[in-house]
């Protein structure tokens, strides 16, 4: 499906990718309908994602709400379980339930510092407690807390380590998420929208320190997000997600100068922009398909300015546009090989003809 | 899109080898307003000495972080706001010329105005369009019944079959479905409860509406579809729109005007790209360094250093002082207030004043000329490619 850099162990084994997910698919049951006509119905949240983090690189996984980007991250740190596919740390396959070990690798911050800190604990009290659980306390707690401290740029560290987080504000509160997840010397850092709840004019400096641990301390960082304009800034390789898949993969400044996915190409349009003075029109219309059923084919045909008589009928193939850049779009296979696809009877659908008719006769829920 | 391309025009307009067109006549007038939560000694002082005019057909947008007072400037002109908060000093004149002709044209003062007189004046005239839709709707009527309550009391002489196709009619002018009169709000994506919002509050033809952060909550795609309609509508109905976000980048693309708001005061306000491509106040200067750009080399950014103050602790002086890299002696004292320092500008920056040396980064000559005037597309060219 979407390959992302696939390179097996035995390939490169010394880039080898710290951290990565094979084909993950995450599917949710949730209820719908009231009373006696409830139902359980499946949502593809995630459906075929592969993702490898390197050591000392930020990649970056961008779409719209829903479209499965926080699930990815949830996955990776073994908060959610995959219902297919592997993660593999350091090239080995980990499975069951998250261990202690595999949390010391892998740490996630969350969106909201508001939510994610114990509002009647000190700052000190969040940094001091992964270093006992993971038994790195060592003799002095106090040097590990202000070294802790210093490293996300609270300086002093004697001033903040007393502090309550409603004491802090949101842009520190985030820091001393942060903080927290390096505590045990994590290699991995998984940031779910970590700038998103924080006033504008603090952004950067939480982005920033992200750079610097990428720079400084050579981790591998994912950054999910919605804002293409700081995944730019921040990643060296962007990812862009739709409903559920991955529709373009390609390096950071490739991806937004030279879009090949339709889709892409829409956000990128619809993207505040400053520097443009006239405005292209929006590439595409409508709102993401709901994952009860999504569309057959292409997901994003419905919506594409572009689409293809073929695309509503075969998932299009993960599509090298140039080193390192992929695109899962028919527009990029050539037109001999579309029409062989074509031609046979549609080996890659998941779909009956029920399943689309019910989709078009009700599937604006969810 | 046709909006974008009118407005072009506009923003060559503010260029000195261009005469300026001559500006529609101001619709709200916002002179030293003042609102305070609380009394005395504890009385925190959201909104200080803000003046602001909107002007007819106008989109102004009023930037500013998270509690900087850009809601509450925008509730104490319709005097929506609640104890304790208290509007202490100031004048909002309201010149109504109601855009369907019918009523006559005069000029309400909003904070003196009679209850009567501001029902009246709410909604009909003045329109709000608030931040989140879920909350604003009601969960349990029905899209349709709640415009038939709007246009029931105010539009008494509709039948309920002229309502019902009134309120259709609205829908569809914010590309929405008449069917969708029957829907709960549970039942409307966010996108579509936010167009829900636009069309209550355009019921009754308005001439101005307040969008007070309209398109946060939702996603890039369909924040730019609705705000592309909104402007659409703005061309047709004529409303003059009082636009409230944290998004500085967004505003510079959709607003004629920007003023930009901190600690409660308004620290400076021009039209918006003048203010995007020559910022005068450190504020403003940093803001705009907040958002990285779409093109060109990924160069390191520093945002601004230290973190918006608390309004119950707002520092002496300028308020911004704490995190300006061009800090005087001066601004630790005195408070600037907003001066007009060029033909349709005004800051409030001590650095303005006659005799003091201007950092290079706020004395960029607005606007860049080094194509033939009216040449807007040359202009762009030139000015981005110097970032």
């Amino acid at each position: 499906m979407t390959a992302l850099a696939v390179d097996t162990p035995t390939a490169t084994a010394v880039a080898r990718p710290v951290l990565e997910g094979r084909d993950l698919s995450k599917r949710f049951w949730v209820r719908r309908g009231r009373g006696p006509l409830t139902r359980r119905a499946r949502l593809r949240a995630v459906e075929g994602i592969s993702i490898s983090l390197d050591a000392g690189q930020v990649i970056a996984v961008v779409g719209e709400s829903g479209s499965g980007k926080t699930t990815v991250a949830r996955m990776l740190a073994r908060i959610l379980t995959p219902d297919s596919g592997t993660l593999l740390l350091d090239g080995v396959a980990v499975q069951g339930r998250r261990t202690r070990k595999y949390a010391s690798q892998v740490q996630m911050v969350f969106q909201d510092p508001f939510a994610s800190l114990n509002p009647v604990h000190r700052v000190r009290y969040h940094l001091v407690r992964p270093l006992r659980i993971h038994h790195m306390a060592g003799p002095d707690v106090d040097a590990a807390v202000s070294d802790l401290l210093q490293r996300v740029a609270l300086t002093p560290p004697g001033q903040f380590a007393d502090k309550f987080p409603h004491e802090l504000s949101g842009g520190q509160r985030q820091r001393v998420a942060i903080a927290r997840t390096l505590a045990v010397r994590p290699r991995v850092l998984l940031a779910d929208e970590p700038v998103s709840m924080l006033d504008v004019s603090v952004r950067l400096g939480v982005l920033n320190l992200l750079a610097d641990l990428r720079d400084r301390e050579h981790m591998a960082i994912l950054y999910v997000t919605h804002d293409i304009a700081s995944a730019r800034y921040l990643a060296d390789r962007i990812v862009v997600m739709y409903a559920g898949q991955v529709v373009e993969s390609a390096p950071s400044v490739d991806l937004t100068d030279r879009p090949a996915h339709p889709y892409t190409q829409l956000l990128l349009s619809a993207a505040a922009d400053p520097d443009r003075l006239v405005r292209p029109a929006l590439a595409g219309n409508g709102a993401p398909p709901s994952l009860l059923a999504p569309p057959g084919g292409c997901r994003f045909h419905p919506r594409c300015p572009q689409a293809m008589d073929i695309c509503s009928r075969v998932a299009p193939p993960s599509v090298d546009i140039a080193p390192g850049h992929t695109a899962a779009c028919w527009l990029h296979v050539a037109a001999e090989d579309r029409h062989a696809t074509e031609a046979q009877p549609e080996p890659h659908t998941t779909h009956t003809e029920k399943d689309l008719q019910k989709l078009s006769a009700g599937g604006t829920g969810g | 899109m046709m909006s974008q391309l009118d407005r072009v025009p506009n923003a060559a307009g503010a260029l000195p080898v261009v005469p300026a067109p001559a500006l529609a006549d101001p619709v709200l007038e916002i002179k030293g307003l003042c609102v305070d939560y609380g009394f005395g000694d504890d009385a925190v002082h959201a909104v200080t000495g803000c003046d602001l005019t909107l002007r007819r057909g106008e989109v102004v947008g009023l930037a500013g972080e998270s509690g900087s007072g850009k809601s509450t400037l925008a509730m104490a002109i319709l005097r929506l706001l609640r104890a304790p908060a208290v509007i202490t000093a100031g004048e909002v004149l309201f010149h109504s010329k109601p855009i369907s002709g019918g009523g006559k044209a005069q000029t309400i003062d909003m904070l003196a105005a009679a209850d009567r007189e501001l029902r009246m004046v709410r909604w009909s005239e003045i329109a709000v369009v608030l931040q989140s839709a879920l909350n604003a709707l009601n969960p349990v009527a029905t899209i349709g019944a709640q415009f038939d309550d709007v246009l029931s009391v105010h539009r008494p002489g509709l039948s309920r079959s002229a309502r019902r196709d009134r309120a259709g009619e609205l829908l569809g002018m914010v590309g929405m479905n008449a069917d969708r009169l029957r829907s709960y709000p549970h039942e409307l994506s966010g996108g579509m409860r936010q167009r829900t919002m636009i069309a209550m509050a355009l019921a009754l033809a308005p001439q101005v509406l307040i969008l007070d952060e309209p398109t946060t909550a939702l996603d890039v795609v369909t924040q730019r579809e609705i705000l592309e309609e909104l402007m659409r509508l703005r061309d047709r109905l004529g409303f003059a729109a009082l636009f409230i976000t944290h998004d500085l980048s967004l505003l510079v693309e959709l607003a004629d005007e920007i003023a930009v708001m901190y600690a409660g005061r308004l620290v400076e306000s021009a039209p918006a790209t003048a203010l995007f491509r020559a910022p005068r106040h450190p504020y403003t200067h940093g803001l705009l360094n907040c958002f990285p750009p779409m093109h060109g080399e990924r160069l390191p950014m520093v945002g601004i250093p230290g973190s918006p103050p608390n309004l119950r602790d707002i520092p002496p002086g300028c308020p911004f002082h704490p995190r300006c890299p061009w800090v005087m002696d001066r601004c630790k004292v005195d408070t600037p207030t907003l001066e007009r320092t060029e033909p349709r500008r005004a800051v409030a920056c001590w650095l303005h004043e006659p005799g003091v040396p201007m950092p290079d980064e706020l004395a960029l000559p607005y606007p860049v000329i080094t194509a033939v005037p009216g040449a807007s597309a040359g202009l762009a060219g030139n000015a981005g490619a110097g970032r």
